[in-house]
């Protein structure tokens, strides 16, 4: 059921100076990488894709997802999922907790859930920790669980928010392997943000800075 | 469902309802007191009392103000960061629950001549067969009366010091100021107390304004040649010849403008000590040697404070259980249940009123500073500066100035002496305890989650419910504790408002003050003082169970 | 059935006319159901009792529940009437009964808030001892003139404790020369406390040559000279009170409790059985006695009055009857219920009713109603007021 993610001619302002232009469409399974310095507007194109902009920016554009316009939807009714810079589990939830928190209302059953949630942590290597406390797992347990997590609530687009700068240099090809190819096999457009050359290589699909400007990894 | 509409007009809803009854009050105030060719005005400027009873108010209130300023801050800037600091923490957090009028009398009894101290070092220590004949109580000068009103408060401000604390970078800041030679002290007044104070100012002026006007504070422990101008109000207030409302109102009157001039003054000194800290700090302070006093002061004075009001306390709560207890003897000649037995059904009758009460005006006010602080949240509201003076007016206004007035509304409105217009009228003080309480912790919490559930397809109901509110189960249970607990304490709004039909525990306890029984009057203040301690104990022990396999939901050390 | 009962009623109250006891039987049947507010002080245990157990009566016998409104201070009634009247409410208040004498009485007559007159046409208003007692019916010299029904007797006491103080003094002058000679043991509530005030009103019985002037409201012209000897009084005793003057207890609970701590070694008090009360409680040693002075203490009563606007006239006349039946009159005399003195005229009563007084131990430091002596009348109200604003004037703020 996934589609593009177009952003067509979206562009943030604040106090009329551009932060972001983008007019670009992302094929589903491509990760397009944007990049550029801290405070470059990387940010700002994450929070204007996902719904979540403060009122002081300003808004031109359209943003079409499958075929369907979200531009003006609420961030919850987009269906853009999104991997932070931390994991951000739920705390006060239990690992399963936080799998079925994500897991949409239309999967009825407690049987059917439960399943759908053990198939998620059987595909990320994590069996039988439903019931474990986050705050117990390793560093690539948890980027892990937040992968599946996000892929769970079956999203039509994935925006990734350098997910794998706070990983160790080993854990972090591994964790990156891991999530390009869950991508990858999901079919989802996604967007890759990073001030790392190193990632943007990894994703190996175009990289463009905020606005717009095609770059050389 | 509360929909969006509903949601952002809360903060303003919320805002009205705590202007509305302090300007109506007062509005009902100044009418007697103006009315009748300014009988009112009249009789107070005759009553002979008046200068001594104003000069008091201000002198106890001030006083008292900047004693409870200057230990808070000596306590947070000697201790700070020290084991010693954890443990007055947790000695004096408890204690803010103690209702002034419990702590009062807790404390008359210890330091009265006939009281528990003299008792435990008479005759072998002090030769005393007899009480001696010294006046520690109800002095002229209000001594006893600024020393109950420091105990009571300091709590509060340092426990409102510690809230405010990380958002001054305090740690780093001293670190900082430390290793470029300056002592503890000097650290901490150069480089954190300024915006430390900017922090605590409303809650200082509170501090203020409530020294000058407290009534009950001031009939058990204040002079009564005369008495504090507030205290006055209130016997005027129920004086027989029925002329002297009018006197209180003038009387009420007087007192804002007290409290108005207090604050000036107050505002003056705040400049004068800034420009004399930046004095300092240009001169290049170091002053390491204060720091081993002011340590040894400080511990001082805190285990005086928590030594004073936790001894106050358990000695009423002996004298509850006390038969023959006859001077000089430290214990009771023996112990008896009479005064449980015989008050029990009484008791039970008046607790359960008053936890109906509190956990009404609790709940409301739960409700509205959710309803507020989520729309600040969702809507991306900024308050402004003037939304917090209106969230403090309940605390600043004197309680005689506007609850005589809202009294008389109540009576029009055919509300008075129900215990629904009781809860209504706590509302308005439990609600700003409530939002300091909340609010840090709520505007504290990490957005990112509530951008994690949104990406995940979770609405902004559901972030709430099942994300913000169990993560934040314990802020949300300790403000509902301190709800609890102001509403508990409160006694003129329950007296005017409920018409003397409402008894709470705190009405009876004030009553029986009047009528001296020690032993009543000690069961009813640990009746006082167990229900908001049960609150705390709740929001203490409930969020560890609820989450006690969430390392991620431990308290940080 | 209705109808017998009828006639035992008719049997029982035959001497009274008969229009007065259909009437009664009106006010009853409008009473039953009733629930009625009464504002009394709540500061003393045993009076809310009291209060608890005429209720609990007045629920068996009547229907009619009572619900005890505890007061800090019976102006709080007072003004809560006040404020009604201001907020135009003439019916339907939320004051029924209210425990009141003196100032607060003549306050709420003068101010037309109260209803009536109701008292003489109480059923039970013929057992009252009017003749023995003028008090009943004289309320620091204002006439009740029934809009007020009398519950109690009380009598200024002085009360000591017998192993301080073998031989207490029994004169004003020999107490004087007793507090100068002992400094520090001896105050009186601060006025205008009402039993603080009554001292005073004691030290002018005292000091005056002729104490009939009292019986009179006060003449600005002769107030000054009456007064002088009191004030002369006052002056010695000042500097050898308790604190030295510089603080005083607020009323008679909190001097009883100096007296408990010993901080001082006489007390008084308005109630001629509160110290046996007391002793038998266990919160006075068993060695405290009292005594009165010579020429005799102040006397008065306590009385219940009815606002104006209360919603519950009726049930609130049927309390005041039901407090003067000797059943309930007998139990407050009770030094273990109350101690308090009966308004009744013993004489008057039936065998019975008589015995329940007469089975009575009235405590080991309650006078017998010889050795109390004789009850001076309370002076004018006037006297009251006067007296309290110029003592505030004099000692009332610090020097």
């Amino acid at each position: 059921m996934s589609g593009p993610l177009q952003l067509q001619d979206l562009r943030v302002t604040r106090d009329g100076q551009a932060i972001v232009a983008l007019d670009l469409t992302v094929a589903p399974g491509e990760v397009l990488t944007i990049m550029g310095p801290s405070g470059a507007g990387k940010s700002t194109a994450l929070a204007a894709i996902l719904g979540t902009l403060a009122p002081a920016f300003h808004l031109s554009g359209r943003i079409v997802l499958a075929g369907r316009e979200i531009t003006a939807l609420p961030p919850h009714l987009r269906r853009v999922g999104l991997l932070f810079q931390d994991d951000v589990l739920f705390p006060h939830l239990s690992v399963g907790g936080n799998l079925a928190f994500a897991l949409p209302p239309t999967v009825r059953g407690r049987a059917e859930r439960r399943a759908r949630i053990d198939a998620a942590l059987c595909a990320a290597g994590l069996s039988g920790f439903a019931d474990r406390d986050p705050a117990t797992l390793s560093g690539g347990q948890r980027a892990r669980v937040a992968l599946m997590r996000t892929l769970l609530a079956a999203p039509g687009a994935l925006l990734l928010d350098e997910p794998f700068s706070r990983l160790d240099a080993d854990l972090r090809a591994q964790i990156r392997g891991f999530v390009l190819e869950r991508i990858r096999r999901e079919g989802l457009p996604a967007i890759l943000v990073t001030h790392d050359a190193d990632d943007a290589r990894g994703a190996a699909g175009r990289v463009v800075s905020p606005l717009g400007l095609p770059l050389m990894p | 469902m509360i929909t969006a509409g509903l949601l952002r007009q809360a903060p303003r809803f919320t805002l009205a309802l705590l202007t509305l009854p302090v300007l109506a009050g007062l509005a009902g105030t100044v009418i007697p007191a103006f009315s009748n060719d300014a009988n009112g005005l009249r009789a107070l400027v005759q009553w002979p009392g008046l200068p001594r009873a104003a000069s008091l108010s201000l002198v106890t209130g001030v006083g008292s103000a900047a004693l409870s300023l200057a230990i808070t801050l000596l306590l947070v800037a000697s201790l700070w960061g020290t084991r010693a600091f954890a443990a007055v923490q947790h000695l004096l957090a408890p204690l803010l629950s103690v209702p002034h009028a419990a702590a009062a009398l807790g404390l008359a009894f210890l330091i009265a001549p006939s009281g528990w101290i003299a008792r435990v070092l008479s005759p072998w220590a002090t030769g005393w067969t007899q009480p001696p004949d010294l006046l520690l109580l109800n002095d002229p000068f209000g001594l006893a009366l600024t020393l109950g009103l420091v105990a009571k408060e300091v709590p509060f401000l340092f426990l409102m010091a510690l809230a405010a604390l990380p958002q001054t970078d305090a740690a780093r800041r001293m670190q900082v100021a430390q290793s470029l030679g300056a002592g503890r002290i000097a650290s901490f007044a150069v480089a954190v107390l300024p915006s430390l104070y900017k922090q605590l100012r409303l809650p200082v002026y509170a501090v203020l304004a409530y020294s000058m006007t407290a009534v009950e504070m001031a009939m058990i422990l204040g002079p009564t040649r005369p008495y504090t101008l507030s205290a006055q109000v209130v016997i005027w207030m129920a004086d027989p010849l029925l002329t002297g409302r009018a006197t209180a109102a003038a009387g009420a009157i007087l007192q804002v403008a007290l409290v108005l001039a207090a604050l000036g003054l107050w505002h003056l000194a705040e400049r004068l000590a800034r420009s004399a800290l930046i004095g300092l700090a240009q001169r290049g302070l170091r002053a390491q040697a204060a720091d081993g006093p002011a340590r040894l002061i400080a511990a001082l004075l805190g285990g005086l404070i928590t030594g004073g009001l936790f001894f106050g306390l358990a000695g009423l709560a002996l004298w509850s259980f006390a038969g023959l207890w006859t001077f000089p003897d430290a214990l009771p000649a023996s112990l008896t249940l009479n005064t449980w037995t015989r008050a029990a059904p009484d008791l039970a009758q008046t607790a359960g009123l008053t936890l109906t009460i509190a956990a009404l005006a609790t709940t409301l006010a739960l409700a509205l500073v959710l309803a507020c602080l989520e729309a600040e949240h969702r809507f991306a509201l900024a308050p402004g500066a003037g939304a917090l003076w209106v969230l403090y007016l309940p605390l600043l206004v004197p309680q005689v100035a506007f609850l005589p007035g809202l009294q008389v509304a109540a009576l029009r409105a055919g509300l008075a002496g129900h215990w629904l217009a009781v809860a209504a009228a706590h509302l308005v003080f439990v609600l700003p305890y409530v939002f300091l309480s909340l609010a840090p912790a709520y505007r504290a919490w990490d957005a990112r989650i509530a951008v994690a559930g949104a990406a995940l397809a979770a609405s902004p109901a559901r972030v709430f419910w099942r994300l913000r509110l169990p993560m934040l189960l314990r802020p949300v249970l300790t403000a509902s504790a301190v709800g609890l607990a102001v509403s508990v304490g409160q006694y003129l709004p329950t007296l005017l408002v409920g018409g003397g039909r409402v008894e709470t525990l705190t009405t009876e306890a004030v009553a029986l003050a009047s009528g001296g029984n020690r032993r009543l009057i000690g069961a009813y203040a640990l009746l006082q003082m167990l229900l908001p301690a049960l609150g705390f104990a709740v929001a203490l022990l409930l969020p560890a169970w609820a989450h006690r396999h969430r390392r991620g939901m431990a308290v940080a050390p | 059935m209705l109808r017998r009962h009828f006639l035992l009623a008719s049997a029982v109250l035959l001497a009274l006319p008969v229009h007065a006891q259909t009437a009664w039987d009106t006010v009853l049947a409008e009473a039953r159901g009733q629930t009625v507010y009464w504002h009394a002080w709540g500061g003393d245990p045993k009076i809310n009792d009291f209060i608890a157990w005429v209720g609990e009566q007045a629920q068996a016998r009547h229907s009619i529940a009572v619900e005890h409104v505890k007061l800090a201070s019976t102006a709080d009634a007072v003004t809560q009437v006040l404020a009604a009247r201001d907020a135009g409410t003439t019916t339907g208040g939320e004051v029924d009964l209210i425990w009141i004498n003196g100032e607060n009485f003549a306050a709420m007559k003068e101010a037309g808030l109260l209803f009536g007159p109701f008292a003489s046409g109480l059923p039970n208003w013929g057992l009252v001892d009017v003749a023995g007692k003028p008090a009943v019916v004289t309320d620091f010299t204002l006439p009740t003139e029934g809009y007020e029904s009398p519950w109690a007797m009380a009598q200024l006491v002085f009360e000591y404790d017998s192993a301080r103080l073998p031989q207490p003094p029994r004169t004003l002058a020999a107490l004087k020369d007793w507090i100068i000679a002992n400094p520090g043991r001896f105050t009186y509530p601060q006025p205008p406390d009402y039993l603080g005030t009554t001292f005073l009103k004691q030290v002018a019985y005292g000091t005056l040559a002729d104490s009939s002037v009292l019986q009179m409201p006060v003449d600005d012209a002769s107030y000054a000279a009456i007064v002088a000897p009191m004030w002369a009084w006052l002056d010695q005793i000042t500097p050898a009170l308790w604190r030295a003057g510089k603080a005083y207890p607020q009323n008679e609970p909190a001097l009883g409790q100096l007296l408990a701590d010993a901080e001082v070694d006489i007390g008084f008090a308005f109630n001629p059985g509160r110290a046996s009360a007391e002793v038998a409680a266990g919160h006075l040693p068993d060695t405290m006695r009292t005594f009165t002075l010579e020429g005799g203490t102040i006397g008065n009563a306590s009385f219940v009055a009815i606002p104006f606007n209360a919603a519950h006239q009726a049930g609130a006349q049927v309390v005041a009857n039901l407090l003067l039946d000797p059943e309930v009159q007998a139990r407050a005399q009770d030094p273990n219920i109350l101690g308090f003195q009966t308004v009744l005229n013993l004489s008057s009563l039936d065998a019975s009713s008589r015995a329940r007084f007469d089975a009575l131990d009235l405590g080991v430091a309650t006078l017998s109603p010889a050795d109390l002596g004789s009850a001076l009348l309370e002076p004018h109200a006037s006297w009251m007021v006067r007296i309290g604003q110029d003592w505030i004037e004099r000692y009332g703020v610090a020097q």
